[in-house]
């Protein structure tokens, strides 16, 4: 009610125009302690503002950033074989607009500026590598195509009978773009060894994310079944996760399971850095989904029942859709914390995004220029995860009707 | 028709037949060792105080509700807890609610298709085409691309009803369908259920509308405590109870 006889005020009530002073005095000199507040904010603002500004135009010497852009991206990737990197990213960037424009739709707005972002990457890639500005514009192009193409077809009836195949479409781009990176099959094979910096940190982020949802909400399912053995297990395995620390779960990934398994079993060192995150991120997950088993209404099961539909199909078309739509928001959280997560493994002898910058600012031209390296990988890491919260507020406001 | 080899008519045949039916909740008895039985077309009304276990016989029905003792046939089916046997009955048994539990994240037109495609197997254009006959017949063909949210209470009560038929089920199944709506909806919903009863549909409805009862039950039941007190024809009921606790609860609902 309280709201709705705000909005009456905001509507009725003619906006006042107020000078920016008295808003000055209303909010943050209103009484001598906020405004001795106010000061002391006002004061290590501009000290610790003043500070960086100079540090990064005069002291700074970014000369150890610039000149390990690649290794920063692609770590050791040979050279002669990055056009399959920017070919997977190609493939992988224009899948993924098509599905956001076929499942969610695009504004013409949002796809253009996209799009500009990404030429315009492109143009200042220009100055570092032609080759490199060449590819991100045709990334740039080809996310505005497929994305149009994908919004076309959201507004074709046909569309509908063809989006089941999605998930399909998906499982083919993963293993060509697989495929690109590892090699083999007429490809000069590229050992998982080389795949550094931030290409590991998206690879094994975007593996441990796609690998984890499910498990997440099948446990969940689990920890509700009303079979004993099934919601046992699912209890058990959530709070022995749940209970340990998450380097403490590499590790064990890392270390102890080439122990435990037979040497034959070779496991390579990504496969068991994708199951430690998976495993851990899974156990979080399924508390979260949970919560939204948990806040449906007990009406829709008794519904969907009556009706006929079995669990599975009750589950699939009535519990989950809902469940998960009200913890969106918190899934996503969730994955923004995988994705920053993955920097432990650095820990555990990986090379991704952190472990490329403790080596970086190992090399003996550049001993000691650790804040420049890692104020640079600090804004990548930043960049990733505002993308992904973005994406989460758009999904969520097309959502609700 | 007067040939002894045809099957019995109608009217004597069972499609609903409790026996002995006894039902806890943990050590509390909501149901006492009730007996009934609903012929093919008929229309029985369910009345009694809050509480006195209507909305828990009429769940235990369609196997909402687990019984610990008695036999519940339905249409010559026994109702156990087996998954397949429950799915199969329950496509037989369409169920409306108080709080219409319309699906909100699926439009109208796809909160009535989903069984039949799912469980039915129906193709999506005939059960796309059963689902806007039904719209029209409880009024509210114009709504079909909106989702529950956007409808009124009694519109969507309306599409509930839709959503249970089309199912074709042989018994609707009510439980105060009227109860949560605005007292200007009431009639709309209660005109769609008296043409369904005229059309010949087998009915067990919950209810404290007693102008409705009157018009269109073939019988009365009055419960309390977990037992059926009364049976009888509305006239009977209503004009000339049996019981001193029928007498008592109309006095308070007419009063
Ligand atoms: N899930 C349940 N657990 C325990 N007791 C219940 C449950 N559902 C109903 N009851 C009890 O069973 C009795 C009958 O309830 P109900 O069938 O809902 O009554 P009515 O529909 O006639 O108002 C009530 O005393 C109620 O408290
Ligand atoms: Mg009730």
């Amino acid at each position: 009610m309280q709201s709705l006889q705000q909005k009456l005020k905001d509507t009725l009530l003619p906006e006042r125009v107020q000078p920016a002073w008295i808003w000055l005095r209303q909010n943050l000199f209103n009484s001598w302690f906020n405004t001795l507040l106010t000061l002391i904010c006002l004061w290590a603002i501009t000290v610790g503002g003043f500070g960086l500004v100079r540090w990064v135009f005069t002291q700074a010497q970014w000369e150890v950033v610039t000149a390990n852009l690649r290794l920063i991206f692609v770590g050791r990737y040979p050279v002669a074989q990055l056009w399959r990197l920017w070919l997977a990213a190609l493939l992988v960037a224009g899948v993924l607009s098509f599905s956001w424009g076929a499942l969610q739709g695009w504004t013409r707005k949002v796809l253009l500026r996209v799009g500009c972002a990404g030429l315009g990457v492109g143009v200042a890639l220009m100055f570092v590598d032609w080759m490199s500005a060449l590819w991100c514009g045709a990334i740039a192009l080809l996310i505005m195509g497929a994305g149009s193409a994908g919004a076309w077809c959201q507004r074709k009836p046909l569309w509908q009978s063809f989006k089941s195949w999605l998930p399909l479409l998906w499982l083919i781009t993963f293993l060509v773009a697989l495929w690109l990176m590892n090699g083999g099959f007429g490809l000069t094979t590229v050992s998982t060894k080389v795949w550094n910096g931030l290409l590991l940190t998206v690879f094994v982020a975007v593996l441990s994310i796609v690998l984890s949802f499910p498990l997440g909400v099948l446990l969940a399912i689990g920890r509700q079944s009303p079979l004993p053995i099934v919601r046992g297990v699912s209890i058990a395995y959530i709070e022995l996760i749940r209970g340990l620390p998450l380097i403490g779960i590499l590790f064990v990934a890392q270390v102890m399971l080439p122990l435990l398994l037979p040497p034959q079993a070779n496991m390579d060192q990504l496969v068991r850095a994708i199951a430690g995150l998976t495993a851990f991120s899974a156990a979080y997950l399924a508390e979260t989904v949970r919560g939204g088993l948990q806040s449906l209404p007990k009406g829709q099961w008794e519904a969907s029942k009556a009706l006929g539909l079995s669990t599975p199909m009750t589950l699939g078309f009535i519990v989950l859709p809902q469940a998960l739509r009200a913890v969106v928001p918190a899934i996503v959280g969730q994955f923004i914390g995988l994705f920053k997560d993955t920097a432990l493994l650095s820990i555990v002898g990986l090379v991704e995004l952190t472990g490329i910058a403790r080596s970086i600012a190992a090399q003996p031209d550049y001993l000691g220029r650790y804040a420049e390296v890692y104020l640079a990988i600090g804004i990548i890491y930043w960049l990733f995860c505002y993308g992904m919260s973005v994406a989460s507020r758009r999904l969520e406001h097309s959502s609700g009707h | 028709m007067t040939d002894g080899l045809v099957a019995l008519p109608i009217s004597v045949q069972p499609i609903i037949s409790v026996r002995g039916l006894q039902k806890w909740y943990g050590s509390f008895q909501a149901l006492k060792d009730i007996d009934l039985e609903v012929k093919t077309q008929e229309v029985v009304v369910l009345m009694g105080p809050s509480g006195s276990g209507k909305s828990t016989l009429i769940r235990t029905l369609n196997g909402l509700e687990t019984h610990q003792q008695g036999q519940i046939l339905i249409d010559g089916v026994e109702l156990t807890q087996n998954p397949r046997q429950l799915e199969s009955i329950r496509r037989e048994v369409g169920m409306v609610f108080q709080q219409f539990n319309l699906f909100p994240h699926l439009t109208v037109l796809q909160n009535i298709t989903l069984a039949p495609i799912w469980v039915k197997r129906m193709s999506h254009p005939q059960a796309k085409e059963t689902a806007m006959q039904l719209l029209e017949r409880v009024g509210i063909l114009e709504q079909a691309h909106k989702y529950p949210g956007q409808l009124s209470g009694g519109q969507q009560q309306r599409v509930a009803i839709a959503r249970a038929l089309a199912m074709q089920p042989k018994i609707m199944l009510f439980d105060e369908p009227t109860s949560a709506l605005d007292p200007e909806m009431i009639k709309e919903v209660l005109d769609v259920m008296r043409s369904l009863a005229e059309s010949g549909m087998t009915m067990a409805i919950v209810t404290h509308e007693v102008g409705f009862a009157r018009e269109v039950a073939d019988r009365v039941l009055l419960m309390d405590r977990g037992q059926i007190v009364e049976q009888a024809t509305p006239e009977e009921f209503f004009l000339n109870p049996q019981q001193e606790r029928s007498r008592q609860f109309l006095s308070q609902i007419l009063a």
